[in-house]
């Protein structure tokens, strides 16, 4: 049987780009949300909650809607690179981003209110400024359950089916991605296919997660030499 | 030197009284204890001082520079603050190991002054051997010499004007504690900053001597020497506060000023003590007196002069002596041997010294 392996090459790779953006920008979200008082802060905390709740295809409509081509962002996302965002690879890399933000963001932030109030303080009275606070204090305290979460947030980016399927469609060698070549399979009659897809992907994502546990249990790694 | 006068408002909630913070001591080099008992407002005046709380109204003055004024509109960041916090529970980075817990608080320096600085801290509280340790490799004297290390490093350029600690000796066993007095006493001989720590111990007001300022529901409401303040506590309330005395109900029965004397009923029994000025007869008041200063000797007939017949109740021994307790709440102390000299008895006679006699 000839097997077309592009699908599982694109999952993998939008799904850990996704990731590295999602704990970027979860990491800032959550410390936002976990640091700062300012107006619409529950709103926020909603907003990115929201697609834990939504049906995929409502949060794949409202991407449709804000990054179309006729949407500003659109507009100038298409200016800039030359192409549309949507029905591209990256497309799908945004639906997993938002697919999977939700997860990274509210275990980042339990984990950064749960950090003793006392660390912080103690980096501030020795004179640190809030940048340095975060690089040196917050974030290696965090490492551990944002190590976790990122794990998770990558089996779910690797996973999604419906947002993909809204914003970046499903043209094969463009943007099929694993899920969605499954069901094309599916829908073809090409059981052999569609078996030898899943047990792909069940293999994929559980050495992902075993791996992922290993590395998050490991206790404050030694490094070799002092720091200065 | 500092100079702290604090007001903060905290209104009452649905599940919490409300509180009123007001204050204002000062402090030069040395030791200064705010004492006082849980809730009082201690820690919340360190952590107003370091700039973790911003107080309603008042003026922050550390040295010459000011750290907060309400007036002036001044509310300076906690780094640059320049106050040296030792926390509870140490606040050692988890991790770091402990040359890089101490390099942290230097980290503006350049670079081989750093390295200077880190070593002779090191050397200085003796943590050569434990430097590249993580502090949950630590014991408990070496955190807090840690601890007390990277405070008295840090909090900018030129070192910290003044060291904060929030209950030292809280949760210390013995030697420990021993060995954090021995290490402030050294802080105290080298560093020419004021300490200033807050306690309920008196333990520790006695062993780091300088100056207690008492805190009760906010306020200030007496200074002194350790020494001072227990010879004479300023009301019933420094008096409980200090936990030592005994604190009896009497009623004034007689005044008599041309003789400096006194009498005062406890129980049904009249007691005879030196003249109290500006105290009326008939007010009923609080005799307090020391458990070792009362005298207690087995029942032989009637009661001497001073004395007053009481049963014993209970027993406490005690390292060297034993505490014994009387009907009516009356606590004697005593050196063991003494007590045990009398072997079982019952019924005593417990003598109220005049001298020692003090009303509140």
């Amino acid at each position: 049987m000839q097997v077309d392996w592009f699908p599982l090459w694109l999952s993998l790779r939008v799904a850990a780009i996704a990731t590295v953006l999602a704990v970027a920008l979860g990491l800032w979200v959550a410390w936002l949300l976990a640091n700062k008082d300012f107006r619409g802060k529950e709103f926020l905390d909603a907003l990115v909650a929201l697609p834990l709740v939504f049906p995929p295809t409502v949060l794949g409509y409202y991407l449709l809607v804000l990054l179309g081509r006729s949407s500003p962002f659109g507009r100038v996302y298409e200016w800039i690179t030359g192409e549309p965002l949507v029905f591209s690879w990256q497309a799908a890399v945004v639906a997993a981003l938002f697919h999977s933000l939700p997860l990274l963001v509210k275990s980042t932030r339990a984990a950064i209110e749960s950090i003793d109030p006392s660390f912080e303080r103690a980096a501030r009275t020795l004179g640190a400024s809030e940048l340095r606070l975060f690089w040196k204090v917050t974030l290696p305290l965090v490492r551990r359950p944002v190590f976790a979460a990122s794990a998770l947030a990558f089996a779910r980016a690797l996973g999604d089916f419906g947002v993909t399927l809204m914003i970046a469609g499903n043209i094969p060698g463009r943007t099929q991605t694993i899920s969605v070549a499954i069901y094309d399979a599916v829908m073809a009659g090409n059981a052999s296919l569609a078996r030898l897809l899943v047990i792909v992907i069940s293999v994929v994502s559980l050495v992902i997660l075993t791996l992922a546990n290993r590395l998050s249990g490991e206790s404050f790694g030694r490094r070799a030499s002092e720091q200065y | 030197m500092i100079h702290a006068r604090i007001r903060k408002q905290f209104p009452a909630g649905s599940e919490s009284a409300g509180f009123r913070l007001d204050l204002e001591f000062q402090a030069a080099e040395g030791v200064a204890i705010l004492f006082g008992a849980s809730g009082a407002g201690k820690t919340l005046t360190l952590d107003c001082i370091a700039g973790f709380v911003k107080p309603d109204e008042g003026r922050i003055l550390l040295d010459d520079r000011i750290l907060f004024d309400a007036a002036a509109g001044v509310n300076r960041r906690p780094r640059e603050r320049q106050c040296g916090y030792v926390f509870q529970n140490y606040a050692l980075f988890p991790h770091m190991t402990l040359r890089q817990n101490l390099a942290f608080a230097v980290e503006r320096l350049p670079r081989h002054r750093r390295r200077q600085k880190v070593n002779e801290m090191v050397e200085r509280f003796r943590l050569a051997e434990v430097a590249g340790r993580r502090p949950h490799e630590l014991s408990g004297g070496q955190k807090q010499r840690c601890s007390i290390a990277r405070a008295l490093i840090g909090g900018g350029s030129g070192g910290p004007k003044i060291l904060l600690l929030d209950e030292p000796a809280q949760g210390l066993d013995a030697p420990l504690r021993s060995e954090l007095f021995e290490v402030l006493r050294q802080v105290q001989e080298e560093f020419s900053i004021p300490i200033l720590l807050v306690t309920h111990s008196l333990e520790e007001c006695f062993e780091l001597g300088g100056r207690m300022h008492i805190v009760r529901q906010g306020h200030l409401v007496q200074s002194g020497t350790p020494r001072e303040i227990f010879e004479k506590p300023a009301n019933l309330d420094v008096a409980r506060l200090l936990g030592a005395y005994n604190l009896l109900p009497v009623e004034i029965r007689a005044l008599d000023p041309g003789r400096n004397a006194s009498r005062l009923r406890f129980r049904e029994f009249d007691l005879a003590g030196p003249y109290f000025p500006g105290r009326l007869i008939g007010d009923r008041v609080s005799l307090c007196i020391l458990p070792q200063t009362l005298r207690a000797t087995p029942r032989n007939g009637l009661p001497g002069p001073n004395q007053t017949p009481l049963g014993l109740e209970r027993v406490v021994e005690m390292p060297g002596r034993v505490r014994m307790e009387f009907e009516g709440g009356v606590l004697v102390e005593m050196p063991g041997r003494d007590f045990h000299a009398h072997g079982q008895v019952r019924f005593w006679n417990v003598e109220f010294p005049r001298e020692e006699m003090r009303i509140l």
